[in-house]
């Protein structure tokens, strides 16, 4: 027969700081936990979320990231005129040649030396069509021919000039802040916009760095990759937006991962520990009872379970507490640089149902865990040297 | 002291409850300078970097490269002694997973910047006498299984195509922080396959006097202000100081977490001591009963806290310590010099002190509070 789980809610409100100070020590380890997860995950998300799935991103041959690519002024109206574009209700193709380049802006309140690396993309005026996630939220596009930029939404507050109506100054030009644009929080809320052309003149004389248009037929990109390698004109190797984006955060994100994995393992021994000592106590304080209940016959794996879901759900109180610890993190934003595009990334923490489930889980079997050895001391107990 | 053996007898009535708690204790300590240790390694670049290094780099952007007729016009400057320059290459090897260094210099003037590269003279001459030639850490020499003489072919991502080199040299840094991870080549033979594209990424220049350092970064950028390619100058370690910042809050967090587990295991220990003190305090009556003081029993309880808190310390900080050296996690790498500073050992101390006074000041209170005739009345 089980014993009810009652008699385990009340021993635990009989030793309410021993109780407490165990489900916090768990708390905290549950809150680390999914803390780190949520950084690692925010940041995959707003890269995963920069590219979609059927835009195409030309690079030359043999590049792995925007910055190292070059491709020269010649081959794009060849790249323009390919059959795999869609086209815009003007007629003209959905296709975005792009300079990009990290530019290096002071920090607000830094020294010279104290820079970030933000990335200043030319592109196009079809590049608004092409990026479906860019809205422009505040004032209008930058005008053809003009020193005008929009800046990303995650800009401002991390650096000066960046408000709509502000001069923003570098390589040596002023530019006039025209527009702020967000982008469904992925990376490009982190980069500065301006007009291919503009871009070009000032920072690399003769090359664009990528080209992105839309695939005419979303299904149809194998077979536009052949295509373009086949194409002996030009040097250019084609990928998925989406995966081009998404495999920018493959380094990065494993090192969070990697570090929250690490880290909260090597914690929840120390919480397991804890909880072992407080289980053990508890056992030990409550001896004739144990002894009691095997005398009226419940059976030793009964008492087994019954220390077992005690812990547990000492455990699982830490756990919720635990959620409610990291929840607030959710939505707060920072910012790192991803080393495999060298340019500085401002992202949000990202709280998931499915991370604090996993933490919830993560906390009981911490309970399960730490409370195992104890409780079998319990169900082991010789009844009547434990009744004397 | 000499009440020391009834601590330790203390101590070993709940040996298990002792041990786990001294492992709790040893676990934080281990993570907390750890954790801290990765930032003390990102922030060291700086520290152990050059004053009288400067870095001379294009003011729009470090990937826009500069004229090579800098070189001169940076040579007259006053103080500067030297100066030499170098081209982010960018290569990749085999797959690619692993990320290495790869870069051209002008090799002569390079090594002699750098004397912190230690290269034996036949190899260094073997080196500079060979066009294809390159020169490699011996980090990662060892990562990859090479040898002098072996040919290695990077794919190039800026300059596209295969580029073969022949090792002729391997350095030794003098000091772990510098890294011993890079590859270097003649800019000669990058110069040589494309002599469109290539000019010198960065200048390096050598000054007489560190403290000249702001006077000449101002005279290089004024001159090259109104040109087509102005430059940022500054000192290396500034530069190394920029680039450490480029981590942006990662650092913070590392030290948030480090507090987070700290805070952990304060609980657990604390835990430990408030059910050590309950199980007793039959027994802390009667010993103050027979004449122990309110201040000694009080005492007792603290230096048990601290025994367990102190071992806790000394297991820990030493698995941290022991951890580049057994796992040659320090040996270059994603964080060269890997090593756990004397101010970590100084925080960890005084965290285990900390841990020390929190766990056990409120279980010895209460001890040294204990009413006399209740707490004896309780036991059987």
């Amino acid at each position: 027969m089980k014993i009810p789980l009652v008699y385990n809610l009340r021993s635990v409100t009989q030793r309410p700081v021993s109780t407490a100070l165990t489900a916090l020590g768990i708390a905290l380890v549950v809150a680390v936990f999914i803390a780190m997860l949520a950084l690692a995950n925010g940041f995959i998300a707003a890269l995963v979320q920069t590219g979609s799935s059927d835009n195409v991103l030309l690079l030359r041959r043999g590049a792995d990231s925007e910055l190292s690519s070059g491709i020269p002024r010649e081959a794009i109206s060849i790249i323009a005129a390919s059959p795999h574009i869609a086209t815009a209700s003007d007629g003209r193709p959905l296709v975005s040649p792009e300079t990009y380049i990290v530019i290096n802006i002071p920090r607000l309140g830094g020294t010279q030396f104290d820079v970030a690396n933000v990335v200043a993309r030319g592109v196009s005026d079809k590049a608004f069509e092409v990026r479906r996630n860019v809205k422009v939220v505040e004032g209008r596009r930058f005008a053809s021919g003009h020193s005008e930029i929009c800046v990303g939404a995650k800009l401002a507050g991390r650096f000066d000039h960046v408000k709509v109506g502000d001069v923003l100054r570098f390589s040596n030009r002023d530019w006039n802040v025209v527009c702020r644009f967000t982008a469904e929080g992925s990376s490009f809320e982190s980069e500065i916009w301006g007009e291919n052309e503009q871009f070009q003149s000032v920072f690399r004389g003769g090359s664009f760095q990528d080209v992105a248009f839309r695939l005419k037929d979303p299904a149809g990109f194998d077979e536009a990759k052949r295509a373009f390698l086949a194409d002996q004109r030009i040097q250019v190797d084609a990928h998925r937006e989406s995966e081009f984006y998404a495999s920018q955060s493959e380094l990065l994100g494993n090192i969070l991962r990697f570090l929250a994995i690490m880290i909260t393992s090597i914690m929840s021994v120390g919480a397991v520990f804890g909880a072992v000592n407080t289980m053990y106590a508890a056992v030990s304080s409550r001896t004739p009872e144990i002894a009691v209940l095997l005398t009226l016959g419940f059976q030793p794996r009964s008492v087994l379970a019954s220390f077992l879901a005690e812990s547990a759900v000492i455990a699982f109180i830490g756990g919720v507490v635990g959620c409610l610890l990291a929840l607030p993190i959710n939505g707060v934003v920072t910012s790192t640089t991803n080393w495999a595009s060298f340019s500085e990334i401002a992202f949000a923490f990202r709280v998931t149902p499915q991370l604090l489930l996993a933490g919830l889980s993560f906390a009981v079997v911490m309970g399960l865990v730490g409370g195992f050895f104890p409780a079998r001391r319990a169900s082991k107990m010789p009844v009547i040297q434990a009744l004397r | 002291m000499k009440f020391l053996p009834l601590v330790l007898a203390n101590l070993k009535r709940h040996k298990l409850r002792t041990v786990l708690t001294t492992c709790s204790v040893a676990l934080a300590l281990f993570l907390f300078a750890s954790l801290r240790t990765v930032v003390t390694t990102l922030n060291a670049g700086s520290e152990v970097s050059s004053s009288s290094r400067m870095i001379v780099q294009n003011a729009t952007a470090f990937v826009i490269p500069l004229p090579q007729s800098y070189a001169t016009r940076l040579a007259s400057v006053p103080h500067v002694q030297a100066v030499t320059w170098a081209n982010w290459f960018g290569g990749k090897y085999g797959d690619g997973k692993k990320f290495f260094a790869n870069f051209a210099i002008d090799a002569k003037s390079y090594l002699e910047m750098y004397p912190e590269m230690v290269i034996p003279p036949d190899q260094k001459e073997a080196f500079l006498k060979e066009r294809s030639a390159a020169v490699i850490g011996e980090g990662l020499m060892r990562t990859f299984g090479w040898k002098v003489g072996d040919n290695v072919t990077l794919q190039g991502t800026i300059f596209p195509g295969d580029w073969t080199f022949t090792i002729r040299g391997v350095y030794h840094p003098t000091l772990k922080e510098y890294g011993d991870d890079q590859m270097l080549f003649h800019y000669d033979y990058l110069y040589e396959r494309e002599p469109t594209r290539v000019t010198p990424g960065w200048f390096i220049m050598k000054i007489d006097d560190p403290n000249a350092a702001p006077t000449v970064a101002k005279a290089v950028d004024d001159q090259f202000r109104n040109s087509t390619a102005p430059t940022k100058t500054g000192t290396e370690k500034a530069f190394a100081a920029g680039f450490a910042s480029m981590w942006g809050n990662v650092k913070l967090l590392m030290s948030t977490i480090g507090m987070a587990v700290v805070f952990a295991i304060l609980l657990v220990t604390a835990n430990a001591m408030m059910m050590n003190q309950r199980e007793r305090s039959g027994e802390v009556a009667v010993m103050k009963t027979i004449g122990f003081s309110d201040r000694r029993v009080f005492a007792l309880v603290i230096i048990e806290a601290a025994v367990i808190a102190l071992t806790g310390a000394v297991i820990g900080l030493g698995a941290a310590t022991l951890l580049p050296i057994v796992t040659g996690f320090g040996d270059g790498g994603f964080l060269p010099g890997f090593h756990v500073t004397q101010s970590t050992f100084l925080v960890g101390a005084s965290v285990a002190l900390l841990l020390t006074v929190a766990s056990g000041v409120f279980p010895a209170w209460q001890a040294a509070k204990l009413p006399v005739v209740q707490a004896l009345r309780r036991v059987e």
